[in-house]
């Protein structure tokens, strides 16, 4: 079976004909760079994403922004989010400080990408 | 506050913007070596539009790894903090002239007077808004521009809506529609005018695809509806003359309709100060320097041309930062002018002039193609001749095609007209 | 709610006649449906103040219009409210437009408008060379004017209020009957009761109107859609060009406003609702079409907006104002289409008097001056900021970039008499949010300074008041209620 799939690694954006027999990648082609081949076999298997959003901060005018430290499953997207709007922050919180550690057991730390003093 | 005293400030370089690109000159030109540098920034903090794109995707190539937007803009920050560049935030710049006397104010210093050796115009840019499209309907509450929807979620945390139409699929557009979805709203269409959409491919897949929002091409917002919220749209498919084509509507229940129907550079400034304003970019024109057609500013980052990534942006505006730098200290460079000119299927090439000199440095040439190309060619002609030619397998107009002109190839130039085009 | 004299309608012409009664020993109130003045008609027109050479002689609209064009510039000064003069052009191009501008010349001079000239080709494309150069000849009016419709309404309540009138807004009116020595209304927001009842409710006056008289009014709700273009250095026309007028109005205009944009319009379509100030592809598209005829070179890059307003046009023609036949202590200004913002002083004068009269009000002693308004920033020299700014430093923040708008100047819009309570409204009376990025960037700001001011959540600010609210809720906001 064949699927097509864009590389979202860069803006390039290659479009990616990928071969596909018994749940097992065959081939891939259309890529212009490894990464594209590594993408295009992950996304077959198991999507992963990164999830960013915001968090508020008690007592703060300002949330503060967080995101995954690396891609969860495609799947686990909302449930990292209802993990991230149960959460209560409070300031000082300093980019790279984990905010979510192993949301939803993914094994990825939810980090602040900014600071709010 | 120092009282009015109608003497300029003598400054050499002035930078009006600390977003990425005013923050990126003001560093190039402090490490070039000058000491008089000042940075005017009219919002409270530094970091542009980057502080409220909390998504990752930047930095790929500039850090070879991949950052959020208040993550890129912190390691400039942090680098123009530890170069002791002053920067003065909450100050707005009234009005710039040809001969560099500039007027800012601010709830610190109050009005100041400047008057700067070179300036480096790094604005950046602002979103189309809905009053230029004319779209018809009525005027209520719930239409924002994407990006100012996008203020409001990441840097407030209030939410502006539940039911979204997000009408044009700039890049923006296409981020916000992830963004409300993950809040909580439904996503019910995208719109695209064009037959192609103005943003990224990977936008497309990971805003859209993922989530199940249509986008829907050649289509536009035809009707809006409400009186004081907004309460649906009405959504029609175009002709080839981008005319509504009746019998096509579609209606959808809506509270909150999103714009991100272009940016267009923020030139006010650049237009007071007499510069050259290309109809193409609505951009400066400039050099290969990026000096503008008045001698001593430069231009760089979205307020030159609209760029899809800050990466580009920042480069783009180290260079603009050197050649402030250097014009300051009155290493100016001089030379006849070479005109870059927009060839067959393409659109607002930048720089558009190259200025010959004995040894020349490598230039990008960055450009738009005016429609969608598969497998097509691009060539750079001297008068007839061809310099470089490269084949393409996708060229998009969402996606910023650019070009190195090595320095051989600008050694070997005639002098007469270079054309950039495509050919399919 | 016990008062006086009620006045229904917060437009152009209630804020007027409210300004004059506050001059008497009264109580005054002004019931407005909108959730600010200046909130129909008022706000959405072409802000000129025409000289008085449309309306047939010896018609209601041919003397306010004349006599009210002359009181402009001097009210314009005491309440603190723009006004320019730059002239007016009508352009024929026909040999019978050419009769039409003859006529309107005749009709001028007979409704006494002073100036007038009918002037060639050459002359008006020495005047105005972006006119389309078909041009025959055309009527030069030097005495037509210019104002900005709502920020005239909102200094004319001003300076009301600082008198002591009183502004209800978000309060329809929604019967009206004679009582004993006076008038019952009911409204949105409870009962009323007034010894004088003054209607000026715009495209609602005829409804109200025959609920106090036999003798029935019929307003026919008429659209008008413009075109704003951004202002520049050198606007393409520096008077108001006018076509020959038609069955349904004077036609679509080119014309700088006073602020140095321009305006394309209106279109003329009666239309059921008076509510709706919907824009439609069609009637864009017409003001569009007709607009080219004026201006061939026409171009529409620089749109900022588009808008439409209804204007209550009545049966007969002519505005109805005076006494309510049969209603006695009842008054009215209904049918009040073009010329009606120029007629609007004549028309406040008039019924003031003509109350005053006859219920022998007695003149107050201290009769207050307007409130003094500041000049916007906008228009200040490079020290007149530098003092405005040493003064209050939140003139050194600028809120919207476009119109340069300050802070101090947003915050001095909300405090002001009538105070400005939504989006909109601190639009109207600063201009933030009225520039090419039309509140893209200023308007996350405004609401803020709104919520400050008002002492309210921002989710709670309004564009125009109702339901128009701009956010609907805050991120994470269930975690943070569990806590509490």
């Amino acid at each position: 079976m064949e699927q097509i799939i864009t590389c979202i690694n860069c803006p390039v954006g290659c479009r990616m004909q990928v071969c596909v027999e018994n749940g097992e990648v065959i081939s891939v082609s259309g890529n212009s760079c490894n990464r594209g081949v590594a993408y295009a076999r992950q996304e077959c298997v198991a999507p992963m994403r990164m999830v960013t959003a915001v968090v508020p901060v008690r007592a703060s005018r300002m949330p503060v922004s967080v995101k995954t430290r690396a891609p969860i499953p495609k799947e686990r997207i909302f449930d990292c989010m209802h993990a991230l709007s149960e959460l209560s922050l409070t300031a000082p919180i300093h980019m790279g400080d984990v905010v979510c550690a192993d949301v939803c057991h993914t094994g990825v730390d939810v980090i602040a990408t900014k600071t709010v003093e | 506050m120092e009282h009015f005293n109608g003497i300029p400030q003598p400054v050499d370089v002035l930078v009006i913007g600390a977003g990425p690109a005013g923050m990126a000159a003001a560093i190039a030109a402090r490490e070039a070596g000058v000491e008089s540098l000042l940075v005017l920034e009219r919002e409270p903090d530094m970091g542009g539009i980057l502080r409220q794109c909390i998504h990752n995707g930047f930095g790929l190539h500039r850090f070879k790894e991949e950052l959020t937007g208040p993550e890129y803009a912190q390691r400039d920050i942090d680098r123009v903090r530890e170069l002791g560049i002053e920067v003065r935030c909450g100050t707005t710049v009234l009005s710039v002239d040809a001969n560099r006397l500039v007027t800012a104010v601010s709830r610190e210093h109050g009005l100041t007077l400047l008057k700067a050796k070179a300036i480096v115009l790094a604005m950046g840019c602002r979103e189309r808004p809905r009053g230029a499209l004319a779209t018809p309907g009525t005027r209520c509450a719930g239409i924002y521009s994407a990006g100012t929807a996008q203020k409001f979620v990441n840097l407030e945390g209030y939410m502006p809506g539940k039911r979204v139409v997000i009408l044009g699929s700039g890049d923006i557009g296409l981020i916000m529609a992830r963004r409300m979805t993950l809040q909580g709203a439904q996503v019910l269409a995208c719109v695209e005018l064009m037959p192609y959409s103005s943003g990224l491919n990977r936008n497309i897949v990971q805003c859209l695809h993922d989530y199940g929002i249509p986008l829907y091409l050649s289509h536009t917002v035809v009707d809006i509806q409400g009186r004081e919220r907004l309460s649906g749209v009405t959504v029609a498919q175009v002709d080839e003359r981008r005319e509504p084509v009746p019998g096509t509507e579609k209606h959808f229940d809506c509270d909150t309709l999103l714009l991100s129907v272009g940016l267009i550079p923020e030139n006010e400034l650049s237009r007071q100060a007499g510069v050259e304003i290309s109809p193409l970019t609505q951009g400066a024109v400039v050099d290969d320097t990026l000096q503008t057609s008045r001698e001593g500013i430069f231009a760089c980052g979205n307020v030159l041309h609209v760029h899809d990534l800050v990466d580009f942006v920042s480069a783009e505006s180290f260079k603009a930062g050197r050649a402030a730098a250097a014009y300051a200290m009155g290493k100016r460079r001089a030379g006849d002018a070479i005109a870059v000119r927009d060839g067959q299927g393409v659109r607002g090439v930048v720089p558009q002039r190259l200025l010959r000199q004995d040894a020349p440095e490598a230039v990008q040439l960055m450009f738009r193609p005016d429609a969608v190309y598969e497998n097509a060619t691009l060539r750079i002609l001297d008068g007839k001749r061809e310099v470089l030619r490269q084949r393409k397998r996708i060229l998009t107009p969402g996606e910023m095609v650019e070009v190195t002109l090595k320095p051989e190839h600008i050694a070997a130039l005639s002098g007469g007209d270079v054309t950039v085009c495509i050919a399919r | 709610m016990n008062q006086d004299i009620i006045i229904i309608g917060g437009g152009v012409v209630g804020c007027a006649v409210a300004r004059l009664l506050s001059r008497y020993a009264a109580t005054v109130a002004v019931l407005e449906a909108g959730s600010d003045v200046a909130e129909g008609a008022s706000k959405a027109n072409s802000g000129i103040v025409h000289a008085g050479f449309d309306a047939a002689p010896g018609s209601r609209k041919a003397q306010l219009n004349v006599r009210g064009a002359r009181m402009y510039a001097r009210l314009c000064k005491e309440v603190g409210a723009p006004y320019a003069q730059p002239g007016a052009l009508v352009l024929a191009f026909t040999p019978e437009d050419r009769a039409t501008v003859d006529g309107l010349y005749r009709q001028g001079l007979a409704n006494g408008v002073e100036g007038l000239r009918v002037i060639e080709r050459d002359e008006v494309l020495r005047l105005e060379p972006n006119v389309n150069p078909a041009v025959l000849c055309a009527l030069l009016a030097p005495t037509s004017g210019l104002t900005s419709p709502y920020e005239l309404t909102c200094a004319l309540a001003d300076h009301a209020a600082v008198n002591g009138v009183t502004f209800h807004l978000e309060t329809k009116v929604q019967s009206i009957r004679r009582a004993e020595d006076g008038y019952e209304l009911d409204t949105s927001r409870g009962p009323a009761r007034c010894r004088v009842v003054v209607n000026c409710a715009g495209s609602d006056s005829g409804r109200l109107h025959n609920q106090l008289s036999s003798r029935e009014l019929c307003i026919i709700p008429r659209k008008g859609e413009y075109y704003l273009l951004d202002h520049t250095d050198a606007p393409p026309f520096t008077r108001t060009i006018f076509q020959t007028p038609t069955r349904m109005g004077k036609g679509v205009l080119v014309s700088p406003t006073v602020h140095g944009n321009t305006l394309l319009g209106p279109t003329a379509e009666d239309v059921e609702d008076a509510l709706d100030v919907s824009t439609t592809a069609q009637g864009l598209g017409q003001a569009r079409e007709a607009a080219r005829l004026t201006w061939p070179q026409e171009s529409l890059r620089s749109v900022i907006t588009t808008f439409a307003g209804v204007r209550a046009h009545e049966h007969g023609g002519d505005f109805v104002i005076g006494s309510v036949e049969g209603a006695p202590g009842a008054y009215e200004a209904v049918g009040i289409e073009s010329p009606g913002l120029s007629a609007a002083p004549a028309i406040a004068e008039e019924l003031a008097e003509k109350i005053a009269k006859d219920f022998r009000l007695a003149v107050k002693a201290d009769w207050r001056p307007a409130p003094r308004r500041e000049k916007p920033f906008y228009d200040m020299s490079l020290q007149e900021r530098a003092q405005a700014v040493e003064r209050d430093p939140a003139y050194g923040v600028l809120v919207c970039r476009c119109e340069q708008v300050t802070e101090a100047e947003v915050r001095a819009a909300i405090r002001r008499p009538v105070g400005a309570r939504t989006i909109d409204a601190v639009k109207r009376r600063t201009r933030a949010g009225m520039g090419r990025c039309q509140g893209g960037f200023c308007s996350p700001r405004v609401l803020e300074i709104l919520a400050e001011e008002l002492h309210i959540d921002p989710t709670e600010v309004t564009k125009c008041g109702g339901a128009s609210r701009l956010l609907v809720g805050i991120i994470g906001q269930a975690a943070q209620q569990k806590e509490v």
